[in-house]
């Protein structure tokens, strides 16, 4: 949240802090794991994003919003980045940002996106590609509570080349059920044919919710808006399903 | 004018968790819980579910049901252009 | 007949001279949106203009393309930067609506099918420097570019061009648009680079 400083009379928003890139992992062919220490880090809730902001020799700016992909750890923060085709800034982030450099980060951001350990009901969290990003933030969350609040994961993906934090979704958590739906190629032998997302693939997780139980959807529009209305079509009251869309 | 245009179901749309990061340049409270009711259609909901267009050349949010304007921002350099709602005057704050 | 000087060009204007200030060219044709793209149907469209006075002139589909067509081919500029040369357009020259039109007025707020609207100095409209357009490469202009119909004046920056217009009001106040009434520049030339309010 930004803090205003008074300065000589004129009100200065803090808003930017400076975020140096530690590291950086692959998790499939064109999607990597950052991590940032970032000083005065003030710690973030799980679900939340931050603003990234990249400036060139001649003054251009860029700014994009990306996903905390785990909790914070003291001053170092994970981000998960798809590099987009012909995009501006994820495939500089992704591949070209050396390590050791700095960019500037705003954050965290957004309060209503964001599961806390203290709701004790059942989640549904349905991801679309690189909308996995905030609901590992917080399946990871989950984990380090120590919280046996039961969470459902459907997660959507192209191929099976395309999933990210396997190691997330493999550890043997006994209150995660981790669903994967490929749309385009499945693994052999697998039980459901490739194809978009439909009311069959929720149904199953959606009926061990209770009432109150919050769904959270990321990923592109489309994805969104096609989970959004079938999980209404299953009877999922709209106002516990949370939504972030990726555009 | 929601009245007889058929609208397209616009995928191009982000939500109200893109707005976080401007409104935090004036806001010191946290924006995307915000409620809101609808004056055209009284659709109520937090501003992190209004549908919002852009960011360029400015963003628009716009109620999901109706897409009735809430709010508009307008990055100019140094300034930030607020209005709330589709007609009515803009705020320009000087922000860092 | 005798052809003077065949095959001279004289110096060739180079893209450079072309590009307005702050401006970098693209082959593509972004898309930039305020709100829902409106899906309008040629049969159910009409274009209004309603002068100072609240005379109303009207013209369905049918009755535009009955108006003189002109073809022209343009370059275009965006206020978010990217400027795209010879786009190919068909329209109406906006003097053909004005033929019949009475009006004392020196400004004109667009408006279009969704609520968009902008404003403009009528001068700027006519003598051959606005169209109604509804064809785009040989194409009907597509609904994410304004079709059926838009609003095209190539000497302003692009967010003058209203998509989906639907009429024109005649005043004798300059009316900020939506996006003049948010920042942007009242007037919006982009060889003087006026893109936002203080520029």
């Amino acid at each position: 949240m930004a803090r205003a400083a008074q300065l000589g009379g004129l009100t200065v928003a803090v808003a930017w802090h400076r975020a140096r890139l530690a590291e950086r992992r692959p998790q499939t062919a064109t999607a990597r794991s950052l991590v940032f220490t970032v000083p005065g880090w003030p710690g973030h809730l799980p679900g939340q994003h931050v603003d990234v902001r990249l400036t060139a020799d001649d003054g251009y700016q860029a700014v994009r919003s990306y996903s905390l992909a785990a909790p914070a750890d003291g001053d170092r923060i994970e981000l998960g980045v798809q590099a987009v085709a012909d995009g501006e800034v994820s495939p500089y982030l992704a591949d070209d940002l050396p390590v050791g450099a700095e960019v500037e980060m705003r954050g965290p951001l957004g309060n209503w996106f964001v599961w806390r350990p203290e709701q004790t009901e059942p989640a549904l969290l349905v991801a679309g590609g690189s909308g996995v990003v905030p609901l590992a933030a917080m399946i990871r969350a989950h984990r380090t509570a120590g919280s046996a609040t039961a969470f459902h994961l459907l997660y959507s993906v192209r191929t099976p080349e395309d999933v990210c934090y396997r190691d997330v979704l493999d550890a043997h958590d006994p209150h995660l059920d981790a669903r994967l739906l490929y749309t385009r190629q499945a693994p052999p032998g697998a039980a459901r044919a490739p194809g978009r997302i439909t009311q069959a693939d929720l149904e199953k997780p959606a009926a061990r919710l209770e009432p109150d139980s919050a769904v959270y959807v990321c990923g592109p529009t489309g994805f969104v808006e096609r989970a959004a209305d079938l999980l209404v079509d299953l009877g999922r009251d709209p106002a516990t399903i949370r939504t972030e869309r990726f555009g | 004018m929601a009245d007889d245009i058929a609208r397209l179901d616009d995928m191009a749309h982000l939500d109200g968790n893109a707005l976080a990061g401007p409104l935090s340049e004036i806001l010191s409270v946290e924006a995307t819980t915000a409620w809101w009711r609808c004056p055209q259609c009284a659709r109520s909901g937090t501003l992190a579910q209004l549908h919002v267009y852009g960011p360029e050349p400015g963003l628009t949010a716009r109620c999901p049901g109706c897409a009735h304007v809430a709010l508009r921002l307008v990055r100019e350099g140094e300034y930030l252009w607020l209005s709330m709602g589709g007609s009515s005057g803009a705020f320009r704050f000087r922000t860092a | 007949m005798t052809s003077f000087s065949p095959g001279f060009r004289g110096r060739a204007r180079t893209l450079a001279d072309r590009l307005p200030p702050g401006q970098y060219p693209t082959e593509q044709f972004p898309v930039l949106s305020a709100g829902p793209t409106p899906r309008v149907d040629t049969e159910n469209w009409t274009f209004t203009i309603t002068t100072e006075s609240g005379a109303a002139h009207s013209w369905t589909w049918a009755e535009m393309m009955a108006l003189p067509q002109q073809e022209t081919t343009t370059d275009i500029h965006c206020v978010t930067r990217w400027s795209k040369f010879d786009t190919p357009w068909r329209g109406v020259p906006l003097d053909a609506f004005f033929e019949d039109v009475e009006t004392a007025a020196d400004f004109v707020v667009a408006h279009s099918y969704g609520g968009y609207t902008t404003n403009l100095p009528l001068e700027d409209l006519l003598d051959g420097k606005a169209w109604i357009a509804h064809t785009y490469d040989g194409y009907p202009l597509s609904p994410e570019h304004g079709g059926p119909a838009r609003l095209l004046v190539p000497h302003l920056y692009l967010w003058k061009s209203a998509k989906w217009v639907r009429g024109l009001r005649l005043g004798h106040e300059d009316e900020p648009g939506f996006w003049e009434s948010v920042g942007y520049h009242n007037y919006g030339d982009p060889w003087r680079e006026q893109r936002n309010w203080g520029d």
